[in-house]
């Protein structure tokens, strides 16, 4: 059994947890891998902030229309139901509280549920799209992440040492070795691979996880 | 009443040294491509219009479009919220070298001052960015128990936007998600400059589909089978 989940598997995971008929907005990039793991019989609606509700697959290559493409600048297809709509109702749906679910990537998330995950510091051109938008608004704000990053440090802290991207918003995050809900200003774990004994989960932690009576085992299918 | 004119060299000519301009599109999808390169024309021929302020959610792909009027050193300054693309070097160079000022707002900060610049609100509250280093400077307010941060309209003095279809009097359809900034853009401009695809009589357009009214809009021009900026991109081509 591997020793952490793939991106996929993470995906999956993230997955499970949006209800049949959920209003869905997918950060670029890693979260948008969340739509192929829907579970049967359960179908997400799509948000995307550029302006589409109910897009689904890319089209095959060569068949692109680019006047149809989601907020990654990828082409898109639409399923049956959906609307297109201009920036400020887009944006409304999402700080209106009217989606259900935003799942976003992230450099670090903290324990007061703080999200940094815009910009790596003062180098380079600075970009925010929509991220500071996206993360208010959303009934649950989660994030997808390795728990660690490449080099090993812990991605969940007491405090973002990176720029924020907004204020005590993140609900849940799905990790490669976890599932933790982020709860009075605490890391709450609620799943946790099996093989992986507290300690070490502890410590691969950047704050104090509380660690209640019941927690389940994190299994997800070899993808 | 009839709104169109006949080339794109009349329709951008109100655009002067120092303006506002908005320009409509989310990447490639509604961007005013011939308009832009219309203008661009002008200033080579002219000199003039430069030191242009540009509102846009990017910053200019390639070397065309907003990136070709970055490269032709039309512009001073860049509102947007995402200044990168698949080939940023031309904002990318010039932000460097100190040549381009940057104002990065959150995209749906962004399309809310524009509303609120076309609708005439001078100012709101949103919890975007509230706590983050965008929000620097800004006044903040508690509502109901949550945090604000006080944003100021914004308001442009022409638009280049891009419509599928345009009646005479200015009543527009977009294309799929082409429409993303256009409508907000439309209102909250002092002139406002449609290329549509097509042009057609008023009443062809049923009044239930009309995305934007006429009453926003100032100047029409055809542009049949429009350039897109994507497909461009990828065709590696470089303008003028």
């Amino acid at each position: 059994m591997s020793t952490r989940l793939s991106n996929a598997q993470i995906a999956w995971r993230a997955a499970q947890d949006i209800e049949d008929g959920a209003y869905v907005n997918l950060g670029i990039g890693f979260p948008e891998m969340v739509a192929r793991f829907q579970p049967p019989g359960k179908q997400a609606i799509f948000h995307t902030e550029n302006g589409i509700l109910n897009f689904g697959e890319a089209p095959p290559e060569g068949a692109e229309d680019w006047d149809l493409i989601n907020a990654g600048k990828r082409a898109v297809t639409l399923k049956p139901g959906a609307a297109f709509f201009h920036h400020a109702d887009s944006f409304a749906m999402v700080r209106g509280g009217h989606l259900d679910v935003a799942i976003l990537g992230t450099y670090e998330v903290a324990e007061n549920g703080d999200l940094a995950n815009w910009s790596t510091g003062p180098k380079g051109v600075p970009a925010v799209g929509g991220a500071m938008d996206l993360v208010h608004g959303a009934k649950r704000v989660a994030v997808i992440t390795d728990h660690v990053t490449k080099d090993g440090r812990p991605k969940l802290v007491q405090r973002c040492s990176l720029p924020l991207t907004g204020v005590g918003c993140v609900t849940r995050v799905y990790t490669s070795l976890a599932v933790i809900d982020i709860e009075n200003q605490r890391f709450v774990l609620r799943e946790k691979l099996p093989q992986l004994s507290l300690d070490e989960l502890q410590a691969m932690t950047g704050a104090e996880l509380v660690v209640p009576d019941s927690i389940g085992e994190l299994i997800a299918p070899e993808i | 009443m009839d709104k169109t004119v006949d080339s794109l060299a009349t329709a951008v000519a109100r655009v002067e040294d120092g303006m506002v301009v908005m320009i409509g599109g989310f990447g490639g999808a509604g961007a005013p491509i011939e308009l832009i390169h219309a203008l661009i024309d002008r200033f080579v021929a002219t000199g003039s219009p430069g030191k242009l302020t540009v509102v846009n959610n990017n910053a200019g792909n390639g070397r065309i479009g907003i990136a070709a009027m970055i490269d032709a050193g039309m512009v001073a300054k860049m509102v947007c919220s995402f200044p990168r693309s698949s080939d940023p070097r031309a904002f990318t160079e010039r932000y460097q070298a100190g040549e381009i000022a940057l104002e990065l707002v959150p995209q749906g900060t962004l399309a809310e001052r524009i509303r609120a610049g076309g609708a005439g609100i001078p100012a709101f509250y949103t919890p975007s960015s509230y706590g983050t280093d965008l929000a620097a400077g800004k006044p903040v307010a508690e509502f109901d128990g949550r945090m604000y941060v006080q944003e100021r309209w914004l308001k442009a003095d022409v638009a280049l936007i891009k419509a599928e279809l345009a009646d005479r009097q200015g009543n527009l359809t977009y294309r799929k998600a082409a429409r993303n900034f256009s409508p907000l853009m439309a209102a909250a401009a002092g002139f406002t400059v449609v290329q549509a695809t097509r042009v057609v009589e008023p009443g062809t357009i049923d009044a239930e589909q009309v995305i934007t009214p006429g009453l926003f809009v100032d100047a029409i021009v055809e542009v049949g089978n429009p350039q897109q900026e994507e497909a461009l991109i990828r065709a590696g081509v470089a303008y003028p």
